[in-house]
């Protein structure tokens, strides 16, 4: 048994759920009993669906265990065909289907519906809700594929795409597919198909005759991208194209792959794409080495830390995913950052990480959210699970050059900006740039309570006017960087301790004239200094020592 | 689907409850299961901790459900069974007792732990039960460990609150004497019991007791001069282990609007002798107050049409309310389980010509309510914004189970929930 408070996957029948509302004239009779229905919400609520999931459930009660579920399915199944009239149907049971073994499949196949039934099985109690769309589309395809199928001739035709991955509920699927087909099209290549988003069950069957396949979510597609070199040959474009790097190798592949020229693709990069420029201008040095923790589903945690290192200047100082059907993949990555890979879908662990990493930006999911709010550090969401706020009205993808410049955005704004670091040092004791005031346009980042620490500190900064000491590391992108929400906000729990450092009160008075958003971490370069030497005690002197120190 | 008896004799008045017809159908059900009642039931009581024993699928649906109002650790969590615990019992209880432990050793706030069952627990036999006494055995005096459950295949949405409470109610202290005391059982906001405490005092009812209590270990003793209120329509279960145990129950309305609030204390005053003089004068002001806040509602909700799905067991009450107070015109109301004997107190006051529909087949429920085209649907999280896209105005029945929605002080609060959406509709332009 595993002890769980939140989640980050849903059970594999919600993976299937998210393959079948993505598609169109599919349904999914699933044998469950009342209360599995909740899953229809997130669909409805948190994506703004305008339809229902169309999702049968047979609704068992205990009364029926008894007597005769199998027949409540087949009744189920039969009434859902005569009333949505399908192109073709999944059925499966939840995680109490699967208990009462009454075989789905069989049952279905019995009544002889007039469309394909893909039956399903997965295991509720041992795998997860990634797996459970992969493996849901894995099916449907191998079911649906014509076999005979082939690309005709190339003669005189631009090569065909398949793009494989996007589902419903899917992390700006929406966006990055619109980005992605206009990527595709502008360098010659038609997207012949794009599943299991908007894709009909007939439109599946023609698959084979795509020229080559576009794997853009592996969590989601790459066992029907493995089916489909098994079965066609077909060459699969790997490279998931997230960021200004990944977007040109992407275009690269797909064009060696499709046999076409990228240069025109290419080029839409110099009117469109921002971030270069954005991260070049002199206003985002501030970035510089800022500490994040990356941790989401397998793709999106190692291209955000590739783009956090390469194309924002942050440093990477955690990586982890909690699928860990993509283990090694992350732990490569980590390995290129020199960090720890975390592999977890235990969040509490995830906490216990970015607490003692006291990053100064938490880039993950809704999870990490909960956990940077907890810790008063700030953070941008950028993998499933998500919630209502990360499905925007606005086009905002992730991938291609636009998806570029969104993420410049995402991972910059919930940092203080540039300007106002500087401000608010050279106002600090000021009576609204004081530390409890925080950035004005992130009212989340603002203590909710005077913390002890903060209380201790003079109404107005000290001597603010007698030139402060800088801060020991700052400006260096040393091992810990200025952490604005961590800082003076008292030290996040793993630290909390300060393991049995203590300070004269000479060092403490020092240590407050410096600017309160790199305190934290002058604190924490300082205490490693001292317990580095075998001292118990911070004093002035090696206050300015560990300065020196880790000024290097 | 079955249409019982038709009424004897036609009676306007619907006062011939028993003898209405209900159409009672079977089929897909859009509700939550019971697990559902944990997101208000560890918020009512702070020193409790409920850990539901099942699948992965029990623990995505608390999170769903309760995942925007959580922002601390809560006290609430899953014990997912996995693979191995299916293969043996033994192994399963083994697993249970480690995980309790570690729980318990996190957070030595914890007074009362509940175990509660789901479909798996249930269909895999998992006695939680006996695990309760075992795990009590071990933790007493420290913790208690109960277990009720809250399982899809047995209970829906609000029942898991009664099946919780009904599990407190053994562990509940023997009166010392036959003396009468009032017990107000069911959930309520902390204000609307604070509310109500003040009324029952101006009333001269001395002794007032709630379930569930504050602190989960402070519970209210109970005898035969126990007389108990149900605050709630769905508490099946509980009041029936509350009369096991010598308490009278006192037939009542509900406490939703003016009207409901009035005839439940009225009930109270008279099952202790109060004279009905003095009781209506204690409530006047709180009725007339009500009265008024409710008028400028009327505008908004007055001869518009509403159609329940069924979600909370509360349908009735608040159909009644809407009906009676608001002038609203009620087509279906929809209740996943009608406790007649409970209802009969609303049903007497529900007008004659609504269609009651007990359970739910949901697609032939969405046909009718397509079909009426009512000016408001009342309904779940999954079918809102479906219904809403075909040009439906829908209220989120789930609001009407976290809101604070009882009392006269409530009653507009309570009308405001359902004139909002209307107003809303009125208000844009896009």
């Amino acid at each position: 048994m595993q002890l769980a408070v939140w989640t980050y996957e849903g059970p594999p029948h919600v993976g299937a759920m998210r393959v079948a509302a993505g598609m169109e004239g599919l349904h999914y009779v699933l044998h469950a009993p009342q209360g599995d229905t909740y899953a229809d919400l997130l669909f409805t609520m948190i994506e703004r669906r305008d339809r229902r999931p169309p999702v049968t459930y047979t609704t068992f009660e205990a009364r029926d265990l008894g007597g005769d579920t199998a027949a409540l399915f087949q009744t189920a199944a039969r009434e859902a065909y005569d009333r949505f009239r399908p192109e073709a149907m999944i059925v499966g049971a939840s995680c109490t289907g699967e208990l009462i073994q009454d075989d789905p499949a069989g049952l279905a196949q019995a009544l002889g519906l007039p469309v394909p039934v893909v039956p399903l099985e997965l295991p509720s109690y041992a795998r997860k809700e990634n797996w459970g769309a992969a493996e849901t589309f894995y099916q449907i395809v191998r079911a649906l594929a014509d076999r005979t199928a082939a690309p005709p001739p190339r003669e005189g035709r631009r090569p065909r795409a398949a793009v494989l991955g996007p589902t419903a509920l899917g992390f700006r699927h929406r966006d990055d597919v619109r980005e992605v087909r206009r990527l595709l099209e502008a360098m010659g290549v038609d997207v012949m198909l794009v599943a299991p988003m908007g894709a009909r069950p007939a439109e599946i069957a023609r698959i084979g005759a795509a020229d080559l396949a576009v794997c853009l979510y592996p969590e989601t597609a790459e066992a029907a991208c493995r089916f489909l070199e098994r079965q066609f040959r077909m060459p699969i474009v790997r490279t998931v194209p997230i960021g200004m790097g990944a977007t040109r190798a992407f275009l690269a592949e797909v064009a060696e792959k499709a046999g076409v020229d990228p240069a025109p693709a290419l080029r839409l990069a110099d009117t469109e794409a921002r971030l270069p420029w954005w991260s070049r201008s002199v206003d985002s040095t501030y970035l510089t080495g800022k500490r994040v923790f990356v941790f989401g589903d397998a793709t999106h945690a190692i291209a955000l830390a590739r783009v956090a290192a390469e194309e924002i200047g942050f440093e990477v100082a955690g990586l982890g995913c909690y699928n860990r059907e993509c283990a090694r993949e992350l732990r490569a990555a980590a390995a290129r950052y020199a960090v720890e890979p975390l592999v977890t879908d235990d969040h509490l662990e995830v906490e216990a990480a970015v607490a003692a990493a006291a990053p100064e930006l938490v880039i993950g999911t809704q999870m990490e959210r909960h956990i940077a709010k907890r810790l008063g550090i700030p953070c941008a969401v950028i993998s499933a699970p998500a919630h209502v706020e990360d499905y925007p009205a606005r086009h905002a993808p992730f991938m291609g050059f636009e998806g570029a410049n969104v993420l410049f955005d995402t991972l910059v704004h919930p940092l203080v900006m540039g300007l106002e670091e500087h401000l608010l040092a050279m106002f600090r004791g000021d009576f609204e740039f004081h530390d409890e005031a925080g950035p004005s346009h992130l009212a989340s980042a603002r203590p909710a309570a005077a913390p002890p620490q903060a209380v201790a500190q003079p109404a107005v900064g000290a001597p603010a006017a007698s030139g402060a000491p800088p801060a020991p590391g700052a400006g260096a992108p040393g091992p810990a960087g200025p952490s604005p929400g961590v800082s003076g906000h008292g030290a996040p729990p793993a630290e909390a301790a300060g393991a049995g450092v203590t300070w004269t009160r000479e060092a403490e008075e020092e240590l407050r004239k410096i600017p309160f958003f790199v305190r934290g971490k002058a604190r924490r370069n300082t205490e490693a200094y001292v317990r580095g030497r075998g001292l118990g005690e911070v004093t002035l002197e090696l206050l300015y020592e560990a300065k020196a120190h880790h000024g290097r | 689907m079955t249409v019982g008896p038709a009424p004897a004799c036609p009676d306007p008045a619907g006062a011939a409850s028993a003898a209405r017809p209900v159409l009672r159908e079977r089929g897909q059900r859009e509700v939550f299961c019971g697990l559902t009642g944990i997101v208000w039931l560890h918020r009512r009581m702070p020193d409790a901790f409920f850990l539901v024993v099942g699948s992965r699928t029990c623990a995505h649906l608390l999170q769903s459900a309760a995942g925007v109002m959580i922002f601390a650790e809560p006290r609430f969590a899953t014990a997912i069974i996995e693979e191995r615990d299916l293969a043996g019992l033994a192994d399963a209880n083994e697993e249970l007792d480690r995980v309790v432990d570690r729980l318990l050793a996190r957070r030595p706030d914890i007074r009362t732990l509940f175990l509660v069952g789901s479909c798996p627990s249930e269909v895999i036999k998992l006695d939680l039960g006996v695990a309760a006494r075992r795990l009590s055995a071990r933790h007493m005096p420290a913790v208690r460990v109960l277990s009720y459950s809250g399982s899809g295949i047995e209970t829906t949405f609000t029942q898991g609150e009664d099946a919780c409470l009904a599990a407190l109610v053994p562990e509940m202290p023997e009166a010392r004497d036959a003396a009468p005391r009032l017990l107000v059982a069911g959930t309520l906001a902390d204000i609307v019991e604070d509310q109500f405490r003040r009324l029952f005092a101006e009333l001269g009812i001395g002794e007032v007791a709630f379930l569930p209590p504050r602190a989960s270990r402070a519970l209210p003793p109970v005898g035969p001069g126990t007389r108990v209120l149900l605050a709630q329509p769905f508490l099946g279960e509980t009041a029936r282990a509350l009369e096991d145990r010598g308490a009278v129950r006192i037939e009542a309305p509900f406490p939703l609007g003016a009207e409901g609030t009035a005839g439940w204390f009225l009930a109270a005053a008279e099952a202790f002798g109060i004279d009905p003089i003095r009781a209506r004068a204690v409530l006047a002001p709180g009725r007339a107050r009500a009265a008024q806040a409710l008028a400028r509602h009327r505008d908004t909700l007055g001869g518009r049409s509403v159609f329940f799905f069924p979600d909370s067991q509360l349908e009735v009450p608040l159909a009644r309310f809407l009906a009676r107070e608001l002038g609203m015109r009620l087509l279906e109301v929809g209740t996943p389980y009608l406790h007649a004997r409970h209802l009969a107190a609303e049903l007497a006051l529900l007008p004659g010509d609504v269609l009651l529909s007990e359970g739910q087949d949901v697609d032939r429920q969405l046909a009718r309510a397509r079909a009426l085209r009512p000016d408001l649907v009342v309904c779940g999280l999954g079918l809102a914004n479906p219904l809403e896209a075909e040009g439906l105005v829908t209220k989120w029945s789930i609001e009407l189970v976290f809101s604070p929605i009882q009392g006269f002080e409530q009653a507009a609060d309570l009308a405001e929930l359902f004139a909002r959406p209307l107003r809303r509709r009125a208000l844009l332009r896009v």
